[in-house]
């Protein structure tokens, strides 16, 4: 039996197709979702991200928790509301989950995590607060419903339908979040555009989501959240990073904290461990799409190399084909390299990413 | 969307039609398409090619997934629709006018071995459980 978000309904209401997304049964489109995907590029669409589960820890000095707990570092949060990225890793290195954890009160801070790796970020979640803070209490919100509004005009049409939201949210920067009613309304997103990630008591979710597309955001779909993350550059858990793979061959270095005195888990062996591999971007020259695990070759020095590539497809905004792959760190921005594409070999450049920020295409 | 009923139908869901002229146009069907999602990528044989029966000759990519086309029959490739390649999506509107190529059949009786409308309709029915 599929896990049903509390929209389930309602997507099947609108037409959506669904498939089995990691046991959940989620919207892969409405329709078109090449349409859903430039909907959130030029306007506004909105996607069911419930199966993303928020996790709430509780008690005293959750800071120095979570100080042990992630890799990134939650003394970047000051201002209450703030958010930040981080990965959560094994004590090898290893990525557990990556995850947003939102400071409310230094006696409450939130954690979204991924859909497919709730069960067990819960369990090592309890596990380490047995072992290092037994006080605290740690909620998994399955009676939450979670909404990304993106998109261009994605925060004028929230206003619309939420009374009260304008006041509250139009200044909140990125990586902000603001209560207004029920609504947990933070300036976070999964796409490369502007927006809010939107959470919210279950019940309510229908309702809001109906509002919402009754002021003109469109309903969109898993497969365009795929290629909006994609183009923009944003690591998808299971695909570009497992917990066989650390932040600093993720492309995620950005979000480990090593320059405080600081422990936490998976410290030391980040420390360790010399980096031989990284993320890059590739825009493919020949035509073709390029898919994860296509093997890349190419040479460098007269030494050949071969790597892989992690997430691949088409980019709707580019009209070509972009991947992310993992390669030596000796490979740099501008090589040509080759991906083996059944029985040929197509020729693909190598570029920094994001590729696509706010509907302009950056390589 | 209703199967066309002057078409034949391979079980890998190519459509084929015979002409007046005896060769025949080779597609992928509505049902192909719309499990396949926005196609954004075609790769068509060379003209001139010998194919053999159920030999992948081309592909078809949408955003979600790439897909060998098969040939329903055997025979030479005597035109491919090379406007197609510039507009994939061209495949998602009308399946059944968006044409690959065209083979001159080398064995007609292959022609009498495929599906009809009604059987395939049936082999698309039964997909669905």
């Amino acid at each position: 039996m599929l896990k049903m978000t509390p929209l389930n309904q309602t997507h099947r209401d609108m037409n959506a197709k669904m498939v089995d997304f990691g046991g959940w049964d989620m919207p892969l489109h409405y329709g078109s979702q090449l349409d859903e995907h430039h909907k959130v590029r030029l306007d506004a669409g909105m996607f069911d991200v419930s199966h993303m589960l928020p996790v709430d820890i509780k008690g005293d000095n959750v800071r120095g928790f979570l100080r042990s707990l992630v890799a990134n570092n939650v003394d970047k949060l000051t201002l209450p509301g703030k958010a930040l990225y981080s990965c959560m890793l094994t004590p090898q290195g290893g990525i557990i989950d990556d995850l947003i954890i939102y400071f409310l009160s230094e006696t409450w801070f939130r954690i979204v995590v991924n859909a497919g790796t709730a069960d067990k970020d819960v369990a090592w979640m309890l596990k380490q607060r047995d072992e290092l803070a037994p006080n605290l209490e740690i909620t998994p919100r399955r009676d939450l419903a979670m909404i990304a509004v993106q998109g261009p005009n994605a925060r004028t049409k929230v206003w619309q339908v939420i009374p009260g939201s304008q006041a509250a949210t139009e200044e909140l920067k990125q990586f902000q979040s603001a209560v207004v009613d029920q609504y947990f309304i933070a300036r976070t997103g999964y796409t490369g555009e502007d927006g809010f990630e939107i959470i919210l008591p279950a019940a309510d979710a229908p309702t809001f989501w109906k509002a919402l597309h009754a002021a003109g955001v469109a309903p969109a779909g898993l497969g365009a959240r795929d290629t909006l993350r994609l183009e923009a550059g944003m690591n998808l858990y299971g695909q570009d990073m497992d917990e066989t793979r650390n932040p600093m061959e993720s492309g995620l270095a950005w979000t480990v904290d090593l320059k405080s005195e600081r422990d936490f888990i998976g410290k030391q062996a980040l420390l360790d461990t010399p980096t031989a591999q990284q993320l890059v971007g590739l825009v493919l020259i020949d035509r073709g799409v390029l898919r994860s695990h296509q093997q890349v070759v190419g040479q460098r020095d007269g030494v050949e190399y071969q790597g892989e590539i992690t997430s691949g497809g088409f980019s709707p905004t580019m009209n070509q084909s972009i991947a992310l792959a993992r390669l030596p760190v000796q490979i740099a921005v501008g090589d040509e390299v080759s991906v083996v594409v059944r029985d040929k070999k197509l020729r693909a450049k190598v570029v920094k990413y994001p590729f696509v920020r706010n509907g302009k295409v950056l390589v | 969307m209703s199967i066309p009923t002057n078409l034949k139908y391979s079980k890998s869901h190519e459509w084929v039609k015979p002409e007046a002229d005896g060769t025949v146009t080779v597609g992928i069907t509505h049902h192909a398409q719309e499990l396949l999602g926005d196609m954004v990528f075609i790769e068509l044989p060379e003209v001139g090619r010998e194919l053999k029966q159920k030999e992948e000759c081309a592909v078809a990519e949408s955003v979600k997934a790439a897909a060998d086309v098969y040939s329903p029959i055997s025979g030479e490739v005597t035109a491919v629709n090379s406007p197609l390649v510039d507009e994939p999506g061209k495949i998602n509107e009308d399946a059944y006018s968006a044409w690959l190529f065209k083979l001159k059949p080398s064995n007609a009786a292959e022609l009498d071995g495929l599906l009809d409308a009604a059987t395939y309709t049936e082999l698309v029915e039964n997909e669905g459980h």
